[in-house]
């Protein structure tokens, strides 16, 4: 399952991982949110150990989101060593969060 | 290779209503979806003339029920995105579903309910702007506006839908349209004419270009007779300008029409014995909630036929 992060772990958690680590801005309310979510879920299973897989309710945690200027949700970040290596916006396919992940190898 | 009596792709409203009857029928049924269940109602705010729901209901909650109505029976629920089909002769006709990861699946009877996804403005900056200022969900992106001018483009039910939700949250919204006229139900046209200071209508004008940095900042729209310009200082722009039809993976021998929406008679069956289409997918007039799940119903007793009459 994918780890649920908030402002105060944000930086320990996603800028300081050693993996890479891939961010789901989402919100219960938002229903293209909850369509990605099994994909998220999947691919947190899939590489398991090798990509580290967050999700960050944008509800709950106001300040991560507005540094990284999200203005639509579901938004998903890859970061590699604290930085923002590629990012999509939307209900995508899960092809499309497979090749911004192979971006962070 | 599963094999199931019947399987029906996409699990938007008329999909959720094609496999409950299936099932009930006692048909062993399959429900494929590559997202979540509740296709587009999962991105409206709010429904207002689905019957039984006076005071309105939220997009996501009418979807949960939908899709806890559908696992009160067994429903086989599969999550995966066709990406083509074709027909065999195995026994009769037998059709076969590829899968964009894993096996194959076969049925006797395929029902297509896939849906249809947001019509882009196709131009060239729209890319560029999603995410940064570029919406086709105001439920999802709404609130990173409160306060902002916002415009919402189109002049169907959605786009005054959703522009009214809108209107809630932001200071104001701008209705582009590029007709003079509007499609929408006049329900929606009075609540917004009742408003002008918050919701101000741009008509006969389209898109032109969009402009800012990083974020959107302006909307440049263009009268479609003048050709005259006008600058629309707006931070959010949402696009409600019709639908296109989910149907690639659909045989091309099946009937399409100029969009690309699958024909088929009025009991949803295709060209293609065994293979029904339902909901937003087919060329129709009217795509709501209501029809869909009525076609699904329709399509899903048209599959029962046929599969009654393979089994006699
Ligand atoms: C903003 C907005 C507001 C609306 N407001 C209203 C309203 O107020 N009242 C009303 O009645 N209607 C409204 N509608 C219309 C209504 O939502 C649709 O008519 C209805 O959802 C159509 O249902 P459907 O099952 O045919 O398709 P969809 O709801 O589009 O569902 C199709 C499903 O198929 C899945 N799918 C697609 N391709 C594949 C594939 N290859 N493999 C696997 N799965 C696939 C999709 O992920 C989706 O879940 C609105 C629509 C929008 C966008």
């Amino acid at each position: 399952m994918a780890i649920e992060v908030n402002d105060a772990n944000f930086d320990a958690m996603v800028l300081k991982n050693e993996l890479p680590v891939l961010v789901d801005f989402w919100a219960p309310w938002c229903g293209p949110c909850r369509a990605v979510a099994p994909i998220i879920d999947e691919i947190s299973k899939e590489f398991e150990g090798k990509v580290a897989v967050c999700k960050v309710n944008v509800d709950e945690a106001q300040a991560a989101p507005s540094r990284f200027g999200i203005r639509a949700i579901p938004t998903l970040i890859m970061f590699k060593d604290g930085e923002v290596v590629d990012q999509v916006t939307g209900a995508v396919a899960k092809d499309n969060i497979l090749q911004m992940i192979n971006k962070a190898f | 290779m599963q094999a199931f009596d019947a399987v029906v792709v996409g699990a938007g409203p008329a999909g959720l209503n094609a496999a409950l009857y299936l099932v009930r029928a006692g048909f062993k049924t399959a429900l494929i979806e590559r997202n979540s269940a509740g296709g587009q109602v999962l991105s409206t705010s709010e429904i207002e003339n689905y019957l039984g729901f006076p005071k309105g209901v939220k997009g996501y909650e009418l979807a949960d029920l939908f899709s806890a109505h559908a696992d009160a029976y067994p429903v086989q629920r599969l999550r995966g995105d066709v990406v083509s089909m074709e027909s065999t002769e195995e026994n009769g006709k037998m059709h076969i579903l590829h899968m964009q990861e894993g096996e194959d699946i076969k049925a006797r009877a395929v029902i297509i309910a896939t849906g249809a996804g947001n019509r882009p403005l196709g131009i060239k900056e729209e890319q560029m702007y999603k995410g940064k200022g570029v919406s086709y969900c105001a439920l999802c992106d709404g609130n990173f506006y409160r306060g902002l001018d916002v415009a919402v483009v189109g002049g169907g039910d959605a786009a005054l839908e959703e522009a009214l939700y809108l209107s809630r949250i932001v200071n104001k919204v701008y209705i582009i349209h590029r007709r003079e006229g509007f499609r929408g139900t006049q329900i929606y046209l009075d609540k917004i004419r009742s408003m002008p200071e918050k919701i101000e209508l741009v008509t006969s004008c389209v898109v032109d270009s969009l402009d800012g940095e990083p974020n959107l900042k302006k909307v440049v729209v263009r009268h479609v007779q003048s050709g005259e310009k006008r600058e629309i200082a707006a931070e959010g722009l949402f696009v409600y300008i019709g639908h296109v039809p989910n149907a690639q993976f659909a045989p091309a021998e099946l009937e399409r029409n100029e969009q690309g929406f699958l024909i088929t008679d009025q009991e949803m069956q295709t060209k293609i014995p065994g293979i029904f289409a339902a909901g937003d997918i087919r060329a129709k007039l009217c795509r709501q909630v209501c029809t869909a799940v009525g076609d699904g119903a329709t399509a899903a007793s048209s599959a029962i036929r046929y599969l009654e009459h393979l089994n006699a």
